[in-house]
Order: structure tokens, then C-alpha cells, then sequence
């Protein structure tokens, strides 16, 4: 996964509370069992006036000439909620997208841009307001929104900082601990065996 | 560890499933079952097998087609979703090479994750499942921490057993009192999401308590339950009780009887102290309706439109100040892992008996939440009801409770639907949906229009 360390770009504001996963990848634009060929899908519902044509609506902030090449994006409260489709990061980040910034993510999308390198980045709504269409800074290791001359701190658990700033795989991570996870299971087997079947069926 | 200081339930599942901290502040934390479907489940099985990794433990991974699954009769990988079929037969070569347990497109035991879940007994109290879907979080009416993650996480699961996980904060919402008659789950967690906001329960495990919850029976525990993610939140959970214990003893992976004393202490111990705590009055509650794009935008059925967010007014065709009594709906659903179990169904049929819905209803679908709840409906001469006031009568599955690009409702139709998300194009490009509860559905087709359901009753 690339790193994510410093990112400087315009900030597109969608600022709307809820905006749902059906809306950042409408379903019927989840067209194969891939990751990718996912952006033309992006906001489908509200960047193009005719979906199926690929009509652009001039007025949807991504259409605008300063999003061209944005790599951040600003929205409300709830950010990502609903579906748990993976493949509302993955559209944003094929998009170019890496950090969104929101006033609160659903939990399973901040959890789905954290497995792609993705940074959801809290912030309170004013302050989210004053960056739209800014050039903005955004320093992960110091944990920093620049716009101008504000700085913003902002606060991320350890752990996802670590993954994102590392570029690391959480598998792999993870695998490194299997014995302890063994020694675990063997413990587990007699204290809840209800858990393990015979086998398939 | 030290015990002595009382837990919630949700506390006491994650000490029972802790493998090892990490340095990051994040914990090891084992995964008793993964549930897959084929509309993220290729996806990650696949990209599993392009990294090399095998599942750790297949036999605690299930799968089953839900989501593409074509509903109508005679069905078989066919569907009307353009390229439908790829994900079927992809997720099921994945499924057998991954060697998981697989429930194919007519297997009997056939169903939506989150129903057959449960009927199977695949989920037991105090287990932790995930599955690559934001629904997950129903399974947690029988007491388990079950809750919805993205493929890569999944893929995480399957590989190595644990997951990686913060400690979520803890809500308890607590619902008082006795609903009244023709009121429902359905409308307890509606009121609950328009009370307090589609985000109000973000970043905690929400646990449901109180007289009201301990009344319902185990169904209308999914139904509540089903609704958790609509708040945002990590995932919902009710104690486990006679009534969870006799439901789930003897089913298929369950075991007989639940007589161990472990399962006697799942509950959130006395002077357990939540983060936050929210009560609700559950005699207070009204049938609710969505009017808008969220399901925080629920009002009682008899209330007016308030004031909400310009885009949802425009999409939903509905002004501030109009009744929803009375708005023409053009198409209904029953069905949905929220509201399509045989208790839903009878409900609805009910009311259905006998009548016709309006002639204005240009399509109406039930659609049982799974094969078996299918069968136990005509058995009971349901499907007989359902089809003589006009509804069809369908295979199981997720269907029109979302769009994928295939079968879809008449263009520009409002519909009626038991389902969980009212958001612009869930069921197909246009379409504005209103969310209510089964009976609110069958009263709404045979009026024509939005009814309360409590006026056929009677
Ligand atoms: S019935 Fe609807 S909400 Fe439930 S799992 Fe299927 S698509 Fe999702």
C-alpha cells in the first residue's frame, strides 16, 4: 500500500451529513467481482445529469475545473453510511482521492479507508467549512490541517496512524502474532467447544 | 484478569475473545465466524487466493447466495442483473476451492445472511461473526458482538482468525414501558433513529434493554437489532434470555440445550457503566413512516412533514407541512432482513385477508427471508393469502429491498417497503421509498395510499 505521510491538494466540499455508500457507488455501477474500473461509478447518482450516458452535471463540485486532480475530499457528519461496500474506497481512491476529512465517518467506511491507505480525517464542521476550495496541507505524523495560515490538529488512534504512515499490510502484521493466535484457539477448543464444528457439512 | 468490576456484555464478550494486545493500543481479538455472500464474498475470497492466503479455519466460514439471486420462480443462476451471473458462479468456484461451507442458490437452507444466520444457528450468544455487510448487526439479537466490516477486512478474518480492533465505546438504550397495539419493532427503531439521528449511535456498541425489549420475541429482537447500522452504530446487542435459549436450542449448529452456566452470564452486569445511556418510552411510539432520504426522517404515520433538508424534499416529492395519511404509493415490498420473517409475514397477511390491494399498486412483491421461512409460510396457506390480494409471491432472497441494475419497480414509483434505507436510488434510480413496518406496508397496498394499519385492524 503507498504510504500516506504529507498531502497537499484542493479540498472539494460535498458538504452534506449522511452521504451514503449507495450514493458514493451506486450498486448497479458495482458491475464485476473486481476492485477496480470502479471511478467512472464514483457519485454516479450526482455527477452525471443522465447516469447511463455519462452525462457530466456541470454543477456537481467534482465537475468544477479546481477539482481536477483533488486528492481531498470534504463532507458532513456520517460520512459513509450504509452499505459496508468496500467499493466506495476503493471507487475514491481509483478516483485519486486519499483523505477525506468529515465531522464523523460510519465506522465500517473509516474502517474500509484504513485497509486502502485512505486517511478519514475528523474535524468540526466550521472548521471544515473554511477549507473549501482551499489549498490544504494535511501532515499525518504531525497530526496537522494547514490552510493558509490556520493549523488544525486532529486525532487518530495509534495503531491506524502507524499502518498509514507505513504503508503496511495488517495481514501480514497480524500473521506475525499466529502462534499466540494458536495457543489461543487450543485454549478456546476446550472452554467453548460449541464454537468449532466437525467440519463442513 | 480482574472481574470484580462489573461489565457490560459487550465488555465481557471482547474479554472472552482477547488473543493479545498489540503495541499500537489496538488488540488481537478472535473471530468465531465469517458470513459471506456472493456480492462481496468473491471479491474477497478471490483476492484472498491472488495473495496466497488460505482460510484459516473453513469450517467456521459460510457463505450463501442472497444478494444477486434472482427471486422468481424457477430460478437458477440466471438473473436479470447484467453480469449477475459471474457473481454467483464466482463466489461459488471461490467457495469450493476456499473448501467454506456453501449455500447455494437452492440449497433449502437457502436465505439473506442475516436470516438463515440465525435460524441455522451459525451465530450463538456470545460468539463474535462479522460479514462483509452493514446488516450483520441483526445477528446480534441472540447475544452475540455481530457486526459488519469491508472485504479487506474480511479477507483479515479469514486468514488469520482475529481481527484487529479499538475498543468501540458502549451505549445502552433502554425502552420502557408496553408498545401498544399494532406497534412494532419497526417502529422502535425508527423512532429511536429519527429521536436521536441516523449518526446518534456512531462509534458505540449499542446494547437494547428494558421491559419493552425483554416482551418481544426473538424476531422482533432481528428486527430491532437490524436497524443498528441505520444509527451508526458499531453494532447492536440484546442480553441473551429463556426466550433466546429456547429459540435457538437444537438448531442445525447450535447445540441442544444451553444448561452450561457460561451462557447464564451473558448480560451486562449490575452497576455496569455504559458510555452513554438513552431511554425511550416504548408506550409512546406511534407506527412510523419514513417521508424522506434518511432513515432519520421517520415520523409517526398521523404527523406531518416537517422541515429537513432541501435535497431530500426535491427527491422524495413531499413539502414541509403535507400528511403522509393519504400520499398515493405506487408499489410495495415486504421483505428484507429486517422485516421478512414468518412472524413479519403472517402480520402482514393478516390484514391481507380477504382484500385486494388498490388498483393503483402497480407492483407489490413478498419476498420470505429465507427458503425455509418460504416453506413454513405455505404451509400455513400464506402465499394463498398474499397472491389473492394481488401480491407476488416470490424465491427468497435480498430482491428490491436494493437496486443492482435488473428487475427494478415501474419508473418514478413511490413504494411502500418493510425494508431499512430509504436513501435517493436504494431501490432503483428515482425511486422514493418509504420505510415502514410489514402491516403499515399490507394497510398501504390495499388503500392505495399511505394508511395506518391500525384503521384495518379494527
Ligand atoms: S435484505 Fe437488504 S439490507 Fe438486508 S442484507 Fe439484503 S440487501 Fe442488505
Amino acid at each position: 500500500m503507498t504510504p500516506f505521510t504529507v498531502l497537499a491538494s484542493t479540498a472539494v466540499p460535498l458538504l452534506r451529513d449522511n452521504i451514503d455508500t449507495d450514493t458514493i457507488i451506486p450498486s448497479r455501477e458495482m458491475k464485476t467481482t473486481g476492485r477496480t474500473g470502479l471511478a467512472a461509478g464514483l457519485f454516479a447518482p450526482w455527477r452525471y445529469s443522465d447516469a447511463a450516458a455519462r452525462v457530466p452535471d456541470p454543477s456537481f463540485a467534482l465537475n468544477q475545473p479546481q477539482a481536477h486532480g483533488a486528492q481531498i475530499l470534504l463532507g458532513g457528519a456520517n460520512f459513509g453510511c450504509g452499505s459496508s461496500r468496500e467499493h466506495a474506497v476503493w471507487a475514491l481512491a481509483e478516483h485519486g482521492i486519499r483523505c477525506v476529512i468529515a465531522e464523523s465517518f460510519a465506522p465500517i467506511f473509516r474502517g474500509n479507508c484504513l485497509r486502502n491507505g485512505l486517511l478519514p480525517l475528523i474535524l468540526p464542521g466550521d472548521t471544515i467549512a473554511t477549507l473549501a476550495w482551499q489549498p490544504v496541507v494535511v501532515d499525518l505524523a504531525a497530526q496537522t490541517v494547514k490552510a493558509g495560515d490556520a493549523v488544525h490538529g486532529f486525532a487518530i488512534e495509534p495503531e491506524p496512524k502507524e499502518m498509514l504512515l507505513g504503508g503496511l499490510d495488517a495481514i501480514d502484521l497480524t500473521l506475525k502474532a499466529l502462534p499466540a493466535i494458536d495457543a489461543w484457539t487450543q485454549a478456546d477448543r476446550l472452554a467453548r467447544p460449541w464454537v468449532y464444528p466437525e467440519g463442513p457439512r | 484478569m480482574n472481574h470484580s468490576t462489573p461489565r457490560t456484555l459487550s465488555q465481557k464478550i471482547r474479554d472472552t475473545h482477547l488473543v493479545t494486545d498489540t503495541p499500537g493500543g489496538a488488540a488481537l481479538v478472535a473471530i468465531d465466524r465469517v458470513f459471506l455472500h456472493e456480492r462481496t464474498g468473491a471479491s474477497a475470497l478471490k483476492s484472498m487466493a491472488a495473495a496466497g492466503r488460505k482460510v484459516r479455519d473453513p469450517s467456521r466460514v459460510f457463505c450463501v447466495m442472497d444478494h444477486i439471486v434472482d427471486t422468481r420462480p424457477g430460478r437458477g443462476d440466471q438473473t436479470l442483473m447484467p453480469g449477475g451471473q459471474d457473481f454467483i458462479t464466482e463466489t461459488r468456484a471461490a467457495a469450493l476451492a476456499a473448501g467454506i461451507t456453501l449455500i447455494d442458490v437452492n440449497d433449502p437452507d437457502q436465505g439473506i445472511t442475516h436470516v438463515i444466520s440465525t435460524e441455522l444457528g451459525i451465530v450463538l450468544p456470545g460468539m463474535n461473526l462479522v460479514a462483509p455487510d452493514s446488516h450483520t448487526c441483526t445477528q446480534g439479537a441472540v447475544g452475540a458482538a455481530a457486526w459488519g466490516i469491508g472485504s479487506s477486512e474480511a479477507e483479515h478474518a479469514m486468514a488469520t482468525g482475529v481481527l484487529r480492533l479499538e475498543p468501540a465505546r458502549t451505549m445502552r438504550v433502554t425502552f420502557s414501558g408496553t408498545l401498544a397495539p399494532g406497534v412494532t419493532a419497526k417502529d422502535m427503531a425508527l423512532a429511536l433513529i429519527a429521536r436521536h439521528g441516523a449518526g446518534g449511535g456512531a462509534g458505540h456498541i449499542v446494547e437494547f434493554a428494558g421491559e419493552a425489549v425483554r416482551a418481544l420475541d426473538m424476531e422482533a429482537r432481528m428486527t430491532l437489532c437490524n436497524m443498528a447500522t441505520e444509527f451508526a452504530a458499531v453494532t447492536a446487542i440484546i442480553a441473551p434470555d429463556e426466550t433466546t435459549f429456547a429459540w435457538l436450542a437444537g438448531r442445525r449448529y447450535a447445540p441442544a440445550h444451553f444448561d452450561d452456566p457460561y451462557w447464564r452470564e451473558l448480560h451486562s452486569d449490575e452497576g455496569a457503566v455504559f458510555d452513554r445511556e438513552i431511554a425511550i418510552d416504548a408506550g409512546a411510539i406511534a407506527p412510523m413512516v419514513t417521508w424522506g432520504t434518511s432513515p432519520e426522517h421517520a415520523i409517526a404515520i398521523d404527523g406531518v412533514v416537517p422541515q429537513g433538508p432541501p435535497g431530500a424534499h426535491a427527491y422524495i416529492g413531499l413539502e414541509p407541512g403535507q400528511t403522509l395519511l393519504g400520499t398515493p404509493v405506487d408499489a410495495a415490498f415486504i421483505g428484507s432482513c429486517t422485516n421478512a420473517r414468518l412472524s413479519d409475514l403472517r402480520r402482514a397477511a393478516a390484514l391481507l385477508k380477504g382484500r385486494q390491494i388498490a388498483p393503483s399498486i402497480r407492483k407489490a412483491l413478498v419476498v420470505p427471508g429465507s427458503s425455509a421461512i418460504k416453506r413454513a409460510a405455505e404451509a400455513e396457506g400464506l402465499d394463498q393469502v398474499f397472491t389473492a390480494a394481488g401480491f407476488e409471491w416470490r424465491e427468497s432472497g435480498c430482491s428490491l429491498c436494493f437496486y443492482a441494475g435488473g428487475e427494478g419497480f415501474p419508473p418514478g414509483s413511490r413504494t411502500i417497503s418493510s425494508t431499512n434505507r430509504n436513501f435517493e436510488g436504494r431501490q432503483g434510480p428515482g425511486i422514493r421509498t418509504h420505510i415502514a413496518s410489514p402491516e403499515t406496508v399490507a394497510a398501504s397496498a390495499i388503500a392505495g395510499m399511505i394508511a395506518d394499519p391500525r384503521e384495518i385492524a379494527a
